[in-house]
């Protein structure tokens, strides 16, 4: 067995971010290397370093025994690393073997391409890895499991001899991940390093062979996978200490119930899920990437079609199909992705706290009242502390946690008591974040019912009074909030493939 | 509360810059160069009929563009402005010709015509997710084909409806003011203009076009209900090019039906020189006006000085490219 790659002491700092710390991971041969951490811990970047696309600000780097520097993604595929990000970068209406050698097309005499030559090599590596499959087929055609093959042939076709799989199994049916499985086991047998991001703790168990975790850009360390118990990697991911101060839990057992949501079910981003949320509540949804969170939210908001399940506000059914739907029952969503969810940019702080309730500025004939709106949004500057010049300024102009608080003055001035944050401090820095938190309690306090949606567990059990946790579509679990509650709990039931409970167990 | 501190505002300059309003100060300036320019070289440019046949150019172009820009706001395109104008026109021309009804079930007629039609593109778009390009493009063949069917192919006259070319060609201002012949069809436009910044400035309708070129997604998940304000602008629009329809019929004392092609694209370069942005979201109708003058006015001035109609086409082509590249500019600085 050979050592492929070692990186000692890797830095990487962005403005205002150190995310990477002295950084150390190694690859031999025939191995698959399972790289884990929370959201954010690092993972992304320090493969983008290997695979050329950002350079390192400091450390070693040795590919099969040499010091390198990587000047691109070209410079890394020429060293025989690949990588399959998880977002597939194919071209549907290109057929398989077009896909596999874009832009190193065999040429023909006079700029034509050689067909034949082209499906040939296709099928050359497809013998390789066992893969039963035409190279003239239209990729669009395919399973996504199969277009995965495709990216991975693509990156074998440039002799690789490193692969970097990020989340191969994100979007795969148990079928389609044992196929991926034996594809894998195959690449391992001819010497293919391997290395393989997954937040899957039973994937792990199945086809790796040490595992490495990372939390917060720092290295944690390395560990055998088959004699590791899971608890132990999850207590090396979650690791660092809970410093902010515990949730008070109010006793919430009297409040009305204002939203109900049984049996919510969309294919499989949504499987089945039901909970209830009480008036002054805060409840938390924690999760990985991909666990179903927003689209639960979108769901309920009317934003996203749903193919079942009930929905009920105050008590009383409530149909809900568009998102005006949504508002009138009084639910506000407030998207994780603000510039292109939830504000025009290009338009004034004063239009955008009134975007959703524009009737109420206007006159029988549908004349706007200026006058109304300027008291209203200098009104909420001023209760929200939004640092703007004016209510005249662009909202493209604000930072990101003051273009947050326009989006919740827009909430709040409608009378939304149901109130969904999706990350809702994705991008603030950390003093605007306490604001944030502060806001979210006082609103709970008012009496609102208060959803959050944060990949970030410190977050979550900083404001949750319940947390629910989500994983594969699957609601797996309600925690209560508080001191009990340990990060390592949510961590398990984040990673929880199957179901523990049934869903009448989530009832209160 | 951060106080509102008028005094750090920045320079005039620098704030017309920041605004929209750069954009229209240099079209402005191009249209004060182009009349400075053909005064000098030639003395017939600047006379009073001269002047006043350039107004009366630019009154169908301009009104047909104010309707482009409502629509060009939203993010949208709308292709069939133009035979849309000439569908009404015919319309108008069954109604008063060959039905015999009295002047204003006509205009009324003409103008519920380009507003139902209006409706129409706007169903297809908002509702049937069409591509506003493909929804128009569909509906500018529709049009121009039922015009044709609709009138048997020949134009329908007007004489038996008394006043129906004092519609664009009488002179109310001229009335008053003799020395003003100001025709009738320029200061309907302006009426239009007018209305169209109001309803754009003022209305909860005029935000939501800008707020749905600017951020529809965002728009919709504030619980705005985007299809039903989309489908309005059309609606709008599409009446306004029901008055179009009326002017350029009373003009010519009859409906061709066969006009109308090639006037989509006059008024969308009309709108494209006063500033508005292709994309969306942002747009004035004063930039609109500015544009479908500098149109006219370059069409015009170089008749003056006998260039012959080719190369006007190529001019106003050059034109368009140089204005939208000096908003590029703009931008990219900004």
């Amino acid at each position: 067995m050979t050592q492929l790659v070692r990186m000692t002491g890797i830095e990487k700092r962005f403005p205002g971010v150190h995310a990477l710390k002295a950084v150390s991971f190694e690859l031999d041969s025939g191995e698959v290397h399972a790289l884990m951490g929370e959201n954010g811990a690092g993972k992304s970047t320090l493969m983008k370093i290997l695979s050329g696309i950002y350079p390192k600000d400091g450390g070693e780097l040795l590919v099969n025994g040499e010091a390198v520097e990587l000047d691109g993604p070209r410079a890394a595929q020429d060293l025989g690393i690949g990588i399959i990000h998880q977002e597939l970068s194919l071209m549907n209406e290109l057929t398989v073997a077009q896909n596999i050698f874009i832009g190193r097309e065999p040429r023909l005499r006079f700029g034509r391409l050689d067909e034949a030559a082209l499906n040939a090599a296709a099928v050359e590596i497809f013998r390789s890895m066992n893969l039963n499959l035409n190279p003239k087929t239209i990729v669009g055609e395919l399973t996504i499991a199969r277009q995965q093959m495709v990216e991975i042939a693509k990156a074998l076709s440039y002799r690789s001899k490193v692969l970097i799989m990020d989340e191969p199994t994100a979007a795969l049916n148990d079928a389609e991940i044992a196929e991926l499985f034996t594809i894998i086991r195959r690449l391992k047998a001819d010497g293919v390093g391997i290395i393989y991001i997954s937040h899957k703790m039973d994937e792990l168990k199945q086809i790796a062979d040490r595992v490495t975790v990372m939390r917060d850009g720092a290295y944690v360390g390395t560990v055998g996978a088959a004699e590791t118990p899971v608890s132990k990697i999850i207590s090396m991911m979650v690791g660092r200490e809970v410093t902010n101060e515990a949730v008070a839990v109010p006793d919430l057992t009297d409040a009305e119930t204002v939203l109900e949501v049984r049996g919510l079910n969309r294919g499989r981003e949504i499987r089945d899920v039901s909970f209830s949320v009480r008036k002054g509540e805060i409840l938390g949804f924690a999760g990985l990437m991909g666990a179903g969170r927003t689209e639960v939210a979108r769901a309920i908001f009317g934003a996203d079609p749903r193919e079942g399940g009930e929905i009920r506000v105050h008590g009383k059914p409530c149909s809900i199909s568009r998102p005006s739907d949504a508002v009138k029952a009084g639910i506000g969503y407030l998207s994780e992705d603000r510039k292109h969810f939830g504000l025009a940019t290009g338009m004034d702080v004063r239009t955008n706290i009134a975007l959703a309730s524009l009737d109420r500025f206007s006159s029988r004939f549908g004349v706007l009242r200026e006058d109304a709106m300027r008291k209203t949004a200098q009104d909420y500057i001023g209760k929200l502390e939004i640092r703007t010049p004016s209510d005249r300024q662009e909202v493209r102009l604000l930072s990101g946690g003051n273009q947050q608080k326009v989006v919740i003055a827009k909430w709040l001035y409608r009378d939304c008591d149901i109130l969904i944050f999706d990350e809702p401090t994705r991008g603030i820095d950390v003093g605007a974040k306490a604001e944030i938190y502060k806001l979210l309690k006082a609103l709970a306090k008012e009496g609102r019912a208060v959803i959050v949606i944060s990949s970030e567990l410190p977050e979550i059990m900083r404001l949750s009074h319940r947390i629910a946790v989500m994983c594969e579509g699957r609601l797996t679990g309600i925690l209560p909030g508080g001191e009990d509650t340990t990060q390592e709990d949510i961590m398990h039931l984040a990673t929880l493939r199957a179901p523990s409970m049934q869903p009448e167990g989530y009832k209160q | 509360m951060t106080a509102v501190n008028p005094t750090s505002s920045p320079s005039l300059a620098a704030r017309l810059i920041e605004g929209g309003a750069h954009q229209k100060l240099l079209a402005f300036a191009s249209l004060i160069l182009l009349l400075i320019g053909f005064s000098v070289a030639s003395p017939n440019f600047m006379q009073t009929s001269n002047m006043i046949a350039i107004l009366q150019a630019t009154s169908v172009n301009g009104v047909l563009a104010v309707a482009a820009t409502l629509v060009i706001i939203t993010g949208g395109i709308d292709l069939s402005v133009g035979t849309l104008m000439t569908f009404c026109a015919v319309i108008a021309g069954v109604v008063l010709t060959n039905l015999g009804m009295p002047l204003p079930l006509g205009v009324i007629a003409a103008i519920a015509t380009g507003a139902f039609c209006g409706l129409c593109s706007g169903t297809f778009i908002a509702k049937m997710k069409i591509p506003p390009f493909i929804a128009t493009l569909g509906m500018m063949l529709i049009l121009k084909g039922l015009s044709l069917v609709i009138s048997g192919t020949r134009p329908i006259y007007f004489n038996d409806t008394p006043g129906f070319d004092l519609i664009s060609r009488g002179s109310l201002i001229g009335d008053v003011i003799p020395a003003l012949p100001i025709p009738n069809g320029v200061l309907i436009l302006f009426l239009v203009a007018g209305a169209a910044a109001y309803i754009l400035g003022r209305t909860v309708l005029g935000r939501y076009t800008f707020a749905l070129g600017s951020n529809e997604e965002a728009v919709r998940l504030s619980g705005v209900n985007t299809d039903f304000w989309k489908m309005s602008v059309y609606a709008l629009a599409g009446a306004i090019c029901g008055i179009a329809g009326i002017l350029i019929a009373s003009r010519l004392n009859s409906a061709q039906p066969a006009l109308g092609l090639g006037y989509e694209l006059e008024a969308i370069a009309a709108v494209v020189i006063g500033g508005t942005s292709l994309s969306g979201g942002r747009g004035t109708v004063l930039g609109t006006l500015i544009g479908a003058l500098i149109m006219a006015v370059l069409t015009n001035g170089l008749r003056v000085l006998s260039v012959a109609q080719e190369w006007q086409t190529v001019v106003t082509g050059a034109i368009i490219i140089l204005a939208v590249y000096a908003d590029m500019v703009r931008r990219r600085k900004a």
